[in-house]
């Protein structure tokens, strides 16, 4: 009993609040309702037992409860106040919407743009989508950005105040205002993913969290707007990284290097499902997404079964693509990497050093870190010493820095770790 | 000739303080209105809401950037405003990247306290 009760509250935490800030127009009531509903739930279906529609039970007795206390309230409120309490009950209850999944789909899209509402800070719509969407608690969203409980709840309580004076609208916006939108929602999504997938400095099991969460964001935007290629490529991006998790961090914390990683830990049924839809997104015609790309690089990684097996000419051709369709130092910097493969380390080597003369890149570990492994690979011993001191510089990851000096002692002749 | 005075002041210090300083203060506003409507002065006014509602649209190479919190910096100065009705903050973005300086200036959006009554 105490299980199903919660399931139910886990299953439809998010949906409740969704429908419950659209009939209140606030988030602070909608989550005051969604409490008052819940305890109310702990308390009646006990006895009661679970109702029929446990979901249109939850909205209603929290909207109602809310309402009775706005208006108990009131009593004590000046006639401004009031009014606008007033409006708001008004509001509230107004005859309820049909509660169909449609409505439900339709609450939660609105909820997830307005979190990533471009007129909010960007660290606002990470730290608002894991609190209102994902559910966390404000304490487990402080943990994964390493800052104090306090100092996140403000910033919740800042942003959530934006959206109410500014007038962000509680909608999923309309074409052509809905194609720029969308892609600002997944690269909110893809944020929260690699916040977890990168910060091996900080705790694994926050880590693993967040990307879990990333994912589950990823499948509610596709199963509500199904057929999207680009949430086809970032869902898909993100399970053929995700897959991978078990293998890239050995039991000391280290690094380990896509090369180096144990191919039987990977996790098959998520590159199964990855891979199948990164060839769906490929397939709409017109519309390639760059995270669709990306994905298909992740699969063709995925995909071999021993590192020799990986198809590193089809890779190359996919970077290439990619720095079309979104030019940047970091695919530049892939594009090398994989041209080593095919190539060899001279050619990839001209590639990053053009790369490192058109400036600005100076300070980004992983260019002078792929130039120390090229240039290891063509003998150059000293050169590549300096390049990987250079990375050292730069790299603040623990597990990077160790591989970092791992590799200069390798050259060195001396064991890693001295 | 016309004018436009704007009002500058400091806002953490304006929340710090007490109902009754604001009370004096919104009176004194009042009184000061109602004078220069009578004499045939008045043209517009409106309070703003605080810097925290604010949002900065700009329009660089033809895309519409939005950015949390008001216009900071000095080198560009005020030149102009519009006040406009829109249904919400996306209408009121709307509006903003059209106006020309957007595209090489900053066009600050800042929501109007609706008036009691």
């Amino acid at each position: 009993m105490t299980d199903t009760v919660d399931e139910i509250f886990r299953r439809e935490a998010g949906r409740v609040l969704a429908t419950l800030i659209r009939l209140l127009g606030d988030f602070d009531l909608a989550e005051e309702a969604r409490q008052e509903a819940f305890t109310a739930a702990i308390e009646q279906w006990g006895t009661s037992g679970i109702p029929e529609n446990p979901r249109a039970w939850l909205i209603s007795v929290g909207r109602h409860k809310v309402i009775d206390r706005l208006r108990r309230d009131s009593v004590f409120r000046t006639k401004i106040l009031d009014r606008e309490i007033a409006s708001a009950a008004a509001d509230a209850v107004a005859p309820a919407d049909d509660v169909d999944d449609d409505t439900f789909g339709d609450d939660r899209l609105r909820l997830i743009f307005t979190c990533c509402h471009p007129a909010l800070s960007s660290e606002s719509h990470i730290a608002l989508t894991l609190r209102e969407v994902c559910g966390l608690t404000t304490q487990a969203v402080a943990r994964a950005f390493l800052v104090s409980e306090e100092t996140m709840a403000q910033r919740l309580v800042r942003a959530k105040k934006k959206i109410r004076d500014a007038g962000i609208p509680y909608e999923t916006p309309e074409p052509p205002l809905f194609n720029q939108r969308i892609h600002g929602v997944l690269a909110v999504v893809y944020g929260v993913f690699t916040e977890g997938y990168a910060a091996t400095a900080g705790s694994h099991m926050m880590d693993a969290e967040l990307c879990g969460e990333a994912i589950r964001l990823g499948r509610l935007l596709n199963e509500l707007l199904p057929r999207n290629p680009a949430i086809m490529g970032l869902l898909a991006l993100m399970l053929l990284h995700d897959a991978r998790r078990p293998a890239r961090v050995s039991p000391e914390g280290d690094v380990i290097l896509l090369e180096d990683q144990n191919r039987t830990l990977w996790d098959q049924s998520k590159i199964a499902e990855g891979s199948a839809l990164v060839e769906r997104a490929l397939s709409v015609q017109g519309q390639l997404s760059a995270y669709a790309v990306q994905a298909a690089v992740a699969a063709l990684h995925a995909q071999a079964q021993k590192k020799e097996d990986t198809d590193w000419p089809q890779i190359v051709g996919l970077y290439e693509v990619l720095l079309r369709l979104q030019p940047s130092a970091v695919i530049e910097l892939n594009h090398a990497v994989a041209v080593s493969m095919v190539d060899g380390a001279a050619r990839a080597l001209n590639l990053v050093d053009s790369l490192a003369a058109r400036g600005a890149v100076g300070e980004y570990h992983l260019l002078h870190a792929a130039r120390g492994h090229f240039l290891q690979q063509l003998g150059r011993a000293s050169e590549a010493l300096n390049a990987y001191q250079s990375a050292l510089t730069y790299a603040t990851l623990e597990p990077e820095r160790r591989l970092l000096r791992a590799r200069m002692a390798s050259i060195e002749g001396l064991p890693a770790g001295t | 000739m016309q004018y436009l005075l704007l009002i500058y002041s400091n806002e953490a210090e304006e929340s710090a303080m007490k109902p009754a300083s604001i009370g004096s203060i919104m009176a004194e506003y009042t009184e000061f209105t109602k004078s220069i409507v009578q004499s045939g002065q008045f043209k517009a006014a409106d309070r703003l809401r605080p810097t925290s509602a604010a949002t900065t649209v700009r329009v660089r190479n033809g895309q519409v950037a939005t950015t949390d919190g008001p216009f900071a910096e000095t080198r560009e100065q005020l030149g102009g405003y519009y006040l406009v009705d829109a249904k919400n903050l996306d209408e009121a973005i709307a509006i903003a990247a059209r106006i020309p300086s957007a595209r090489y200036g900053s066009i600050e959006v800042r929501p109007v306290w609706a008036l009691p009554g």
